[in-house]
């Protein structure tokens, strides 16, 4: 396996979060190129890496970048996805507390492509102890001069505001993101019937995952075919990958997609813990489907793998589970969170999430019976496709992922006494 | 009882509207300086929130239902805030759980007679990989143990 640190390079360098050994150590160095470049020539670097955002929806950056740029409104934000409440992801993390100015870099470089003078950082409420990080690292690059009226001496104005969320899943969806910070509930708009971007009080806005935006130094400084020099044709680059679980060593660790994932989880997590055999993965954070011991072994960490599998890469976020795990209860405590996280705007979202977590409870209790089963598929195809975001379809791939490859765990339990 | 921001809130909150193309993205800054000042939501907090920003109070008893880190009602000095997902519950959460109702003589929402400690469980706190984790107030702890929480409960005496 190739060893690659293009966003975690500065990670274990001691001090690596304040200005001085960041720089000692390359940042804000391709702020200068940028510069030099010019505008359109960040972004087409940007295309021509084939950069896929890290937020779960891997949409190519290039194209969400050209809808803000190319708007004829002359104000445009950016905001800076760092909701991170998907379960078992913890990667944006890990880059606000150890290289907070790798992300600075980048919201200079992309507010500087599209043209657009304020980004916010939508952080989740929980992670007050680490935005503190973030903001003392803002608070030293405007004393610095590399925030403000100027950046780095240029005629640029680039300001970076944190905004703090208050726990709410649904938030981490980019129109609820906005929504949120407008100073309302978190929920979903109605999607566009054309491509538009998104937008922030009637403003074109960009929204990007952290780890997207911390991409972009290393491909302004590099070139975007130092970029594809990993990765694959339709996955280019790396990823922050995570292991929870039962893994001996779980954490953040970088790799290059087409890394096979059982490589990956033998290599950097040191394989399954306590002697125990594998039984299932869920790939890229909860809301993936998940996949079982043999198609773990067959999976690579792409887009394409997991497509084909029937999954998706999502976040990156693997969370592995042993033989003692019950299939039945890892269910149950994923639609609990469903249930308490659905914004509630969509019926089927709304009433399924409950009803779904009501019966999975049923079977646990052995009061329900096979029929169950089947109603709760029932349930999950009313939830796909049929309200404004894609929170309840997730959910739905969830539902049928589990109780079809592993019916006979379900089936088993119900006849089991308690 | 009334509610009035701090004079050092205000001025912060007016520092914070220059940043925003609209006051009300004010909402969540303000309501975080009530939750800093008061420890919750009060209804004349809400009224005077809805004032400074020029919004129904409604809309930010809308908004203060939503979201699960703002509370109406005050909670203990302590909030142990448990994590119950995934990847938690596979690494020990239970355990964990059992072992603070015992310590602390009291079910999951409730507050010990004292008002010292509120015992909550919440979903993933973005810190699967340091499982079991649980947030006291705005402090994270990782890699719980009994005898970690031990020790952290003795901490906060
Ligand atoms: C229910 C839901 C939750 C989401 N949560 C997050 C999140 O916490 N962080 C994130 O970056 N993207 C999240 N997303 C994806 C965002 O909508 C959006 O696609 C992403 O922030 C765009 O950035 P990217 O293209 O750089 O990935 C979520 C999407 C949905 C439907
Ligand atoms: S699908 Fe669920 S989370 Fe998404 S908008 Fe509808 S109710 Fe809200
Ligand atoms: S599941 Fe507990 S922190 Fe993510």
């Amino acid at each position: 396996m190739r060893e690659v640190k293009i966003v975690s390079r500065r990670f274990d360098i001691p001090g690596s979060h304040t200005l001085d050994i960041a720089r000692e150590h390359g940042a804000y160095e391709a702020v200068e190129r940028a510069f030099d470049m010019g505008p359109e020539a960040v972004l087409n670097a940007v295309c021509e890496s084939g950069l896929r955002g890290k937020g779960g929806g891997g949409a190519p950056a290039c194209g969400k970048w050209r809808l803000a740029k190319e708007h004829s409104d002359p104000t445009k934000f950016l905001a800076v996805n760092c909701d991170e409440s998907e379960p078992g992801t913890f990667k944006d993390r890990q880059i606000i507390t150890k290289d907070p100015h790798l992300l600075i870099e980048g919201i200079i470089l992309t507010c500087y492509a599209i043209g657009a003078h304020d980004a916010y950082v939508y952080i989740r409420g929980e992670y007050y102890g680490f935005q503190k990080i973030l903001q003392g690292a803002i608070d030293e690059a405007y004393a610095a001069g590399i925030l403000g009226e100027k950046t780095l001496g240029r005629e640029y104005r680039v300001d970076v505001t944190i905004h703090r969320g208050a726990g709410a899943y649904i938030c981490g969806e980019k129109s609820a993101l906005l929504e949120s910070m407008e100073g309302k509930r978190g929920h979903p708009r109605l999607k566009p019937h054309r491509k538009e971007p998104e937008w922030y009080f009637g403003r074109p806005t960009l929204v990007n995952n952290v780890e997207t935006i911390a991409t972009i130094p290393f491909i302004v400084k590099e070139g975007p075919e130092a970029y594809r020099n990993y990765g694959t044709e339709k996955s280019p680059g790396t990823m922050l990958f995570a292991l929870s679980g039962h893994v001996k060593r779980p954490g953040i660790y970088e790799a290059e997609f087409g890394t096979p994932m059982m490589a990956y989880i033998e290599h950097y997590g040191g394989g399954i813990r306590d002697g125990m055999a594998l039984k299932a993965v869920i790939p890229g954070g909860a809301s993936t489907p998940v996949l079982t011991a043999d198609e773990a072994r067959s999976a690579n960490l792409d887009y394409e793998s997991m497509r084909s599998l029937g999954s998706s890469l999502g976040t990156g976020g693997m969370i592995v589970m042993d033989e003692s795990v019950d299939m039945v209860e890892a269910l149950k405590n994923l639609l609990a969170f469903y249930h308490h996280e659905s914004c509630g705007q969509c019926t089927p979202c709304r009433e399924g999430t409950g009803w779904v977590d009501a019966i999975v409870a049923s079977v646990l209790k052995r009061e329900a019976d096979v029929a169950d089963l089947d109603k709760l598929l029932d349930i999950s195809w009313i939830m796909n496709g049929k309200t404004i975001c894609v929170f309840a379809p997730a959910v739905s791939g969830v539902i049928d992922a589990f109780v079809k490859k592993f019916r006979a765990e379900f089936e088993a339990c119900l006849r089991s006494h308690v | 009882m009334g509610f009035a921001f701090t004079e050092e809130n205000l001025e912060e909150l007016e520092a914070l509207a220059k940043r925003y193309p609209s006051k009300e993205a004010l909402m969540l800054p303000a309501l975080w300086k009530v939750m800093e000042q008061d420890g919750y939501v009060s209804m004349d907090a809400i009224d005077v929130v809805a004032d400074y920003l020029g919004v129904p109070p409604m809309k930010v008893y809308g908004v203060v239902t939503f979201y699960t880190m703002f509370h109406l009602e005050p909670v203990g000095t302590y909030h142990i805030q448990l994590c119950r997902t995934l990847s938690c519950s596979l690494c020990g959460k239970g355990e964990i759980l059992q072992y603070l109702r015992n310590k602390l003589g009291i079910d999951v929402g409730e507050t010990t007679p004292d008002g010292k400690f509120t015992l909550s469980q919440v979903e993933c706190l973005g810190s699967c990989g340091t499982a079991p984790v649980m947030q006291i107030n705005d402090t994270l702890y990782e890699n719980l143990t009994p005898e970690k929480v031990d020790e952290i409960l003795e901490g906060l005496k």
